[in-house]
Formats: C-alpha cells, structure tokens, sequence
C-alpha cells in the first residue's frame, strides 16, 4: 500500500495546455500516473497530447473521475487554483507553487478547513508526492525511487528529498510513499499527518524524516512520535551550521522561545525515540540497519 | 524584507496608526534643520535594521539645536551590532505615561495568525514573555474570519492596558491588523505602544517584516528595497537571481535547493572545515546561474575551496555539467573545486566533467567524500599560499 496516493489516483493537472505545469504534468503521465485531464478557463475543449482539458475542475471531474488535482500554475493564481479544486470535490490537491504571499496562503489553509475539511493538500512550494511504480504527482525525477517499500519518508526539503530516495535506492531499500511537504510557513499537510498515515499504512515499516530549521512543526512531531508511532523513524534536520534566521522580531522569538534552531529539533526528536542522523548519508545508513533488525 | 523604522511608521501611518511627526537627516546639518521644523524637544533616533538601539546609544534626547546636531554627529557612523548609522529619524518627543507592547504575526505552529497585547512594553519584552508569559495576552485570530473591535477590547482588558488607553488601543490594534493583512507583512510590532500623558495612544516605534513573495502586489514598496543593506556579494548575488548569505568559514559552497545547500554547510562542518556562504541556485544549473554563482563566490577572499554540491532531479546531470564546463571558460577560478554530482543522468555529466578536470577541478562521487576533500584542498591551498 501507499498514503494519499496510489495507481487508483486519477490526476487532473491545472494549467496543463502550457509552462511547468504541462512540463511536470506529462513528465508525470509518461511515469505512469494516471493523468486524465487538464483544466484552463480559456482552452476548454482542446487537448494536450491526448489528454482531454476542461474550462473548470468541477468539469473535469465531471467528465473523467478525477480525484486529485496538480497545480503548478503561478503564484498569483495558485491560491484560486486550490480552491477551485477543492470546491470541484478533489480529495487530494498537490500544489508545488512557490513564492504565494503567506497571507493567501493562510487564508487557504482556514478557508479549506472551514468549508473543505475532507480535501488534502500537499505545498505549496513542495516537491509533491510519489508513491513509486504507482503515482507520481509533482517534479520528483521518478527513476531516482526504488517502488516497493518499506520506508515511508515526509520531508521539507526539495533537494534533501531526492537524496534521500537516491541513497535509499542505493543500497536497495524501497518506498512506499515519499511526502514533500513544503518549506512554507503553512503547509497544507504536515509531519504528524504523514507519521500519522504511515503508521495506519500496513506495508511501511519504518519512516524517514527530513526537517530543517526554522518554525516548530519538528518539535511537534516529535512529541507525535513519543505518543502514537510505533514503527521506527529516522530523523535528519538541514540547518546546523545555517545562520540563525531573519529575527522576527521580538514576536518570533515569544512565539518559539528556544524551538526552531536545528539543535532543538534534533534533541527533541532523539527524545521521543527517533533515530537522528547527522547528514542525509548517515540517515540511509541509518535506515538500513534499522530494517535489517526488523 | 526588514523596514527601517521611519519606513515602519510612514507604513503605519497609511493604515490610520497614529505615530509622532519627524523627518528624515543623512547629515548633522538636516537633522537641526528637520529640529527647527519640529520644535524642541526631539528625539535623534538611528535608522538601521538592528535592534538593541537604545541600549547602543543610538536614540537621544534633545532639547536644543546645538545638542540635536552634537547627537546626530555622534550617532551617524556609529556600529550598532555590525550595522552602521547613515540615517537618522528625528522626530518629536512624546511625553510617555505607560509603555505597552503589540504584535500580529503568523503562529506557523497553529497556522493562524497570532495577535499579542502587553501592559509591560517597552525593551525587555522578551524578558517578560519568558519569566512572566502570563503578562502577554494572546488571542489566534482565523484569517478567514479577522479581527475587529471585540477581540481587540477583550485582549486589552485581558493585558491589563490602563482604562484611558483603551479606546485607543482598541483602535490602534484594529488598524494595525489591517496594516498587517492588506500590508501583507510577516510581522507587525509596536514596541513600545505608548499612552501619552494627554491621553493618546501612538506607536513611538514599528518593527515590520514585509512579506517578499506579496512584492507583485505592492509596487509601492521598491523604494524600502533602496534602502536595503546589503554587502556586494549579496547585492551580486541578487542580481544573479541566487540565494546568497555569507558565513565567516572558508569553503565556498555552491548547491542546488535550500535545503541541500544548508545540509551541504553542515557536513562541512562536521568533516572538519567552516562553510564561507549558503548558495542556492535553484532549480536550474545552466551556464549563466553557474557562473553567476562561481563568480560571488571567487569574490570572496576567504574562500580557500569551492564545493559545488549538485543534485540532479528534474536537471539533468549533462545539463550541470555543461553549466559548469561553461561557467569555468567565463570566470577564473583561482582556488581548487571539488564537484559532487549525482542523481538524474549523473554519469552523462561526469562524464563531460571529465574534460575539465585537473589538480584544481576534481569530481568526487559522495557528499561526505566531496566535502572532506574540499576542507582538506582549502588547507593545502592555504600551506601553498604561505609558501
């Protein structure tokens, strides 16, 4: 099995007919995703490649089935986007936009707990999500993830992501879903909800984490992980030597008291149970022996 | 983005904040000048994206044109905290009864935004907020719903505000949500928000963090980027359209998203050496970003070795690596370079790395490897040198 995710997922990818998203969207199709549908207000009734589009989302799901929605339109309109998609009835939306203003992006968080509790939104500024050999929904290179599991990984970071399915992949380990959550003050989908998931997930074994400092969403999942996870996690946090961040003034500091610095996040993670790794190849390592003592 | 505090006030004074009258002075003379205009007393404040001012000796007091323009003399070109003073704000000087604290920023933790209130303003806040949290009263605002005139009653009774303030501060909260909101800031604060002696309530300073990714929406805001200090290597490398922040070590590092860039800084570290910046240059590698990025890096003359650090996902390998062979034809590199290049079509590019490699270019198969090579190049460069 998967989270979020799977050969049954049916994709409809905002802003198909041109730019990253008809780039990303049909990278996505030649993997295997079942890519059924684009959407672009002015271009309804044209095709991509075979792939019908639609004025509206509503319209596409209407027409296809879809239940997932790719939006990698610009951040000026990524905000709308989403929530179009959510209104279509889309059960999981994957948004890899980067640069949406944090006041947008806070009112789309509230606006889809308010009135879409049900929909899951994975970003903005993610890589996406692939559960590999079934899905893939975003601008992970594919070929770099072993299918198969039994390693489950949410990470904040882009480039760390690949890295970590690429030194997996190395020494043979599978995954079954890998989350890229996002770097942005508010992801739609978090840490706790990915542990929470591969915990429910019958065919991860164990989990990797990839954090980074700033914010306080590690922290929180560590305390997540001492309380509800079984299963063993790896844990590595980017950022030790990073300069300490833009000082939100003295509100940051209040808000976050001694939390945020990379330190903080690892003593908490290492705490509540998890494995913490010291740089990406260790946290392979890591994962390694901790599946060849399952 | 950081405003200076004039910038903070004039943003505040946009949304209906009431904040003291006072001018701009880049010199002694313009400050008596901005003085005469205002009338005595004022208050020569230095402008530099720091705090801790006060304490530095960069806000005086003045009652007279002569020591209006002995403050200014001192305090321009002053260091505060590695910042120096090439601005002043003089502005009128407010007779203070109490000194309160407000803020509205984004609580990341509980994804709504997060409005503080405090009696006990002033420069120890953060003191207060970790021996006494319960002298700062906290209320989450929905950003789907807002906030109006009820909450900010309740949070002003809730900090204990004295009564005369009320009003006021129930109004000048209002405004400042509106600031921080339609103003599409990271962070407003008034520390301290004061009650005057007559009664009124204004904000005698502004911290404000501008959200950067709202700039389309706000062309207002070019003349805050003027004032921007940055170094010339950060100006360089924001031209180049790179993520750049320099760091006190002396391994250039070059990779490719924030978060293999920080991780790229860690593990030199942790092998031994000390990292000379952050260098993010995104998603692409192509000729240009590459040796935009070799080019503020060999400006640095701390920089002893170059790790480039470069994880090919949608980039294709062949495609850094020609980014590289290119950018290594256009800018002279004058210390050795470790390449670590993996992931999509790695082989193809270290192949093509192949034709430019030499005893000052050398390709490593892992980032640890690439890493300890680096710090070890930086010190066998450094013996060469002193040679």
């Amino acid at each position: 099995m998967s989270i979020f995710v799977d050969e049954k997922t049916r994709v409809v990818v905002h802003g198909l007919t041109g730019g990253q998203a008809r780039f990303h969207g049909l990278r996505n199709r030649d993997y295997g995703t079942k890519v059924v549908a684009g959407v672009n207000p002015a271009k309804g009734g044209q095709g991509v490649e075979g792939i019908p589009v639609f004025a509206t989302a509503a319209e596409a799901r209407e027409a296809t089935g879809a239940n997932a929605s790719f939006i990698a339109v610009p951040a000026k309109v990524a905000p709308g986007s989403i929530l179009e998609a959510a209104a279509a009835g889309m059960e999981i939306v994957v948004c890899i936009t980067e640069g949406i203003p944090a006041q947008d992006e806070a009112r789309v968080y509230s606006d889809l707990r308010h009135n879409y509790p049900a929909v899951r939104l994975i970003g903005p500024n993610c890589p996406g999500i692939i559960s590999p050999g079934k899905c893939n929904i975003g601008i992970t290179a594919g070929e770099i993830a072993l299918a198969g599991g039994p390693v489950g990984i949410v990470s904040r970071s882009g480039t760390l992501t690949y890295q970590a399915l690429y030194e997996l992949k190395q020494m043979g380990i599978g995954v079954t879903t890998c989350v890229g959550i996002g770097g942005d003050p508010v992801p739609g989908t978090g840490f706790v909800d990915c542990l929470a998931a591969f915990e429910a997930d019958p065919e991860t074994g164990a989990v990797m984490m990839i954090g980074e400092i700033g914010g306080t969403e590690e922290e929180t999942a560590a305390s997540y992980i001492a309380e509800h996870v079984n299963k063993p996690v790896v844990a590595y946090i980017a950022g030790v030597t990073a300069p300490p961040g833009r000082r939100m003034g003295h509100a940051g500091a209040i808000i976050s008291g001694s939390k945020g610095t990379a330190g903080a996040k690892m003593e908490a993670l290492a705490a509540a149970g998890a494995r913490v790794a010291n740089n990406p190849t260790e946290a392979g390592e890591l994962m390694a022996e901790l599946l060849r003592a399952l | 983005m950081d405003l200076l505090e004039y910038q903070g006030k004039q943003y505040f004074a946009r949304f209906g904040i009431p904040v003291s009258p006072g001018g701009i002075a880049l010199t002694a003379d313009e400050a008596v000048e901005v003085s005469e205009r205002l009338g005595y007393p004022v208050v020569v404040k230095a402008q530099v994206h720091v705090g801790g001012r006060g304490k530095a000796g960069g806000i005086k007091l003045a009652a007279s044109a002569t020591e209006a323009r002995a403050h200014a003399e001192t305090i321009l070109g002053m260091g505060i905290r590695g910042h120096v003073v090439r601005r002043l704000w003089v502005e009128r000087a407010t007779d203070i009864a109490r000194e309160y604290y407000a803020s509205f920023t984004l609580d990341r933790g509980a994804k709504a935004h997060l409005a503080m209130v405090s009696a006990r303003g002033g420069v120890d806040i953060e003191q207060v907020a970790a021996e006494t949290p319960d002298a700062i009263a906290r209320l989450h605002v929905d950003p789907c719903e807002g906030f109006g005139e009820g909450q900010a009653r309740h949070l002003v009774h809730e900090a204990g505000l004295d009564e005369e303030a009320e009003a006021g501060a129930v109004d000048v909260l209002v405004s400042l949500y509106r600031c921080f909101v339609e103003g599409d800031a990271d962070l407003v604060e008034v520390n301290p928000l004061v009650l005057t002696s007559d009664g009124r309530v204004h904000a005698l300073d502004a911290k404000v963090t501008l959200d950067d990714n709202a700039a389309f929406r706000h062309p207002e805001w070019d003349e805050f980027a003027a004032t921007a200090e940055l170094d010339e290597r950060e100006l360089l490398a924001r031209r180049a359209g790179l993520q750049y922040v320099g760091l006190d070590g002396f391994v250039g590092i070059i990779a490719n998203g924030a978060g293999l860039a920080m991780s790229t800084c860690d593990v030199v570290n942790q092998v031994g050496g000390r990292p000379a910046n952050f260098l993010d240059i995104g998603g692409g590698a192509s000729a240009d970003i590459m040796a935009g990025a070799l080019g503020v890096i060999s400006s640095d003359p701390s920089v002893r070795s170059i790790l480039i650090n470069v994880f090919g996902g949608i980039t294709r390998g062949e495609e850094v690596a020609n980014g590289i062979v290119t950018a290594l034809g256009r800018v002279d590199i004058k210390v050795p370079m470790v390449i670590r290049l993996d992931g999509t079509n790695a082989a193809d590019g270290l192949e093509i790395l192949r034709t430019v490699e030499s005893c000052m270019v050398i390709t490593s198969p892992s980032m640890m490897g690439a890493a300890r090579l680096a710090v070890e190049l930086a010190g066998n460069h450094l013996a060469g040198n002193a040679k």
